[in-house]
């Protein structure tokens, strides 16, 4: 191991260690619990100049329901569900069959296939935003969830294809030929060899792919307007002009409005890792 | 299987079934990822020859937009500021070492600290940029009294020009340095322990460990670090939406945002130049696609 474990060395570096954890954590995550202690702050605190001390009174399960009853946010994070959840499932869809096509058949024109899903899955959003709106302006999907959900779905297709090709080329080749040999036609070999070993891959892009797209902000503002149709990414900025210098109901929101990406890391965080570090290690 | 027995059609789909079905399962994936992103880049491309407002006829006008691009002065600030991005984005790299480093012992509830290390990663950018824009602000911000303490006097770093797109990049690096620190812990779980053993006999520890021996372990981890490192610099375009729409002044523009600006915001829809804008950052973006896959090409010729 690398560095050398602190179990071998001496007492005093040890205890050193475990002190300075905690201390290196608080330092590191400072600006996200200042944020979290004014949420917790009753409105009073800010006139009177109490920033960073303790509440005066605890004002959190005030602060946290009012942005659930007094402002558009339920909607916005309904809608960020209903953009979320199709993507993740329509993407996950296209890339495992992409992903066994480029994986496991050899073709003339399957490098250059997955080369082109590789390169688009890079390009910056800018060079589709334009055609892409437009392209939604004439099917008559603008300002709809249908329509962000559409481009969500063709444009995670690249990093997806990428993921499940990689995963099922190093599955075991044996078992592919040998269900050949038995006549099994390839869709079912599809259906019922390869599917189910690809349930961990399927597990850890939903979890990634969750992620991506709760967090667009980008073409949520360039295909969508207004609270009908907006996810929250977007929204966060109507509810902080609605509660306009008021900090304890902006940080309340904000910690709401992050929350669902956070929580599935945490109970899926084996998947998400194991996603997000795919090829950092040979 | 009795859906087969009818022997021609059996010989038939037998016959061709593998060199049909490759295709069969790729044309939907193909079909989305042609429309909505293949094609578009070509269309953006031709939409930069064109003065064209979104909606009525476009005007053909040759290389006009990208004459006036370079008499822009917003055009150069962008392009600076994306350069600045690119360069102090990629300490996320040492920095994510770093922590990673720091964080790989044994110890209890080491799991618990490396989670709570790495999830500034997971919260949306926007919501990043708005705690840092608090964190900044002047009236209610720890970071004036943090300063202070070391004796800096106060600053309002998102309200001046020389000082807010290091601010924002400041921002934009906390996630971005829990996301390198992640591949590097799972970079050093991969380490061979029995080569660092060998080292330490022969007496290699500390810097030399690091450099010698260790880092040559970690490159597909620091090779993907960087190419998402550089992927994250040139799509910035979140955080300054939130934290300063682009101002003071205009700048904390970058590229990305400049071109939302002159295509969608209330100066004006100029789908033209903006697409123009959209193709000198495509052309910066494909000289680190190329170099990715030229390596990804090298690798597959391995198989």
């Amino acid at each position: 191991m690398f560095p050398t474990p602190v179990e071998r060395r001496s007492a005093a570096v040890q205890n050193t260690y475990k002190a300075l954890l905690p201390f290196a954590l608080i330092l590191w995550l400072l600006p996200l619990l200042m944020v979290a202690l004014f949420s917790i702050k009753p409105d009073s605190d800010f006139t009177q100049g109490n920033l960073w001390g303790l509440p005066s009174s605890f004002a959190g399960f005030e602060n946290y329901t009012r942005v659930f009853t007094d402002s558009a946010m339920p909607r916005y994070l309904l809608n960020s569900v209903f953009i979320t959840v199709p993507t993740v499932i329509g993407a996950v869809a296209l890339s495992c069959m992409t992903g066994f096509a480029l994986g496991v058949y050899r073709f003339r024109g399957n490098i250059w296939i997955f080369f082109m899903f590789v390169a688009g899955n890079f390009v910056p959003f800018q060079i589709l935003m334009v055609p892409v709106r437009d392209l939604t302006l004439n099917m008559g999907l603008y300002d709809t969830r249908l329509g962000l959900v559409l481009f969500h779905i063709a444009f995670q297709t690249g990093f997806c294809t990428l993921f499940m090709r990689n995963f099922i080329r190093a599955l075991p080749r044996e078992l592919i030929e040998a269900a050949r040999v038995e006549g099994v036609s390839e869709i079912r070999i599809f259906w019922y060899v390869v599917l189910p070993l690809m349930r961990p891959a399927i597990a850890a892009l939903s979890v990634l792919i969750f992620t991506f797209i709760w967090n667009d902000y980008f073409w949520a503002v360039v295909l969508t307007q207004g609270v009908e149709t907006q996810p929250v990414t977007a929204g966060i900025t109507a509810f902080n002009s609605q509660f306009r210098a008021a900090y304890h109901m902006m940080s309340a929101g904000s910690i709401i409005a992050a929350l669902p990406p956070v929580m599935m890391f945490f109970l899926m965080q084996k998947h998400f890792i194991a996603g997000l570090t795919l090829g950092a290690v040979k | 299987m009795p859906a087969n027995s009818d022997p021609q059609t059996r010989s038939w789909w037998s016959a061709n079934q593998i060199r049909l079905a490759p295709w069969l399962f790729l044309a939907p994936g193909m079909a989305f990822f042609a429309l909505y992103v293949i094609f578009p880049i070509f269309q953006s491309f031709q939409i930069s020859f064109y003065r064209w407002d979104g909606l009525g006829e476009a005007r053909y006008i040759g290389l006009r937009n990208y004459e006036d691009l370079f008499d822009d002065p917003a055009f150069y600030t962008s392009l600076r500021n994306n350069v600045k991005w690119l360069l102090l984005y990629l300490l996320a790299i040492p920095g994510g070492l770093f922590i990673a480093l720091f964080l790989n012992q044994q110890v209890r509830g080491i799991r618990l600290y490396k989670s709570l290390f790495f999830f500034p990663f997971v919260i949306s950018q926007v919501v990043v940029g708005l705690v840092f824009a608090w964190f900044y602000n002047p009236a209610i911000g720890l970071f004036n009294p943090l300063i202070g303490m070391f004796g800096f006097s106060p600053m309002n770093i998102l309200g001046n020009p020389n000082t807010v797109t290091y601010g924002i990049i400041a921002a934009g690096l906390w996630p971005q340095i829990a996301y390198c620190m992640i591949l590097y812990l799972t970079g050093l779980n991969a380490v061979d322990p029995e080569q660092v053993e060998a080292a330490r006999l022969d007496g290699a520890k500390g810097w030399k460990m690091l450099w010698y021996v260790i880092l040559p372990q970690l490159r597909p981890a620091t090779f993907i670090a960087v190419v998402v490192t550089v992927i994250g610099a040139l799509r910035s375009f979140d955080m300054i939406s939130v934290m300063t729409n682009g101002g003071p002044f205009g700048s904390s523009r970058v590229l990305a945002y400049y071109m939302f600006e002159v295509s969608l915001s209330e100066y004006g829809f100029r789908m033209g130049y903006g697409a123009a804008i959209a193709v000198i950052l495509f052309l910066i973006m494909l000289v680190y696609i190329a170099f990715f896959l030229w390596r990804m090409w090298r690798e597959e010729r391995g198989y």
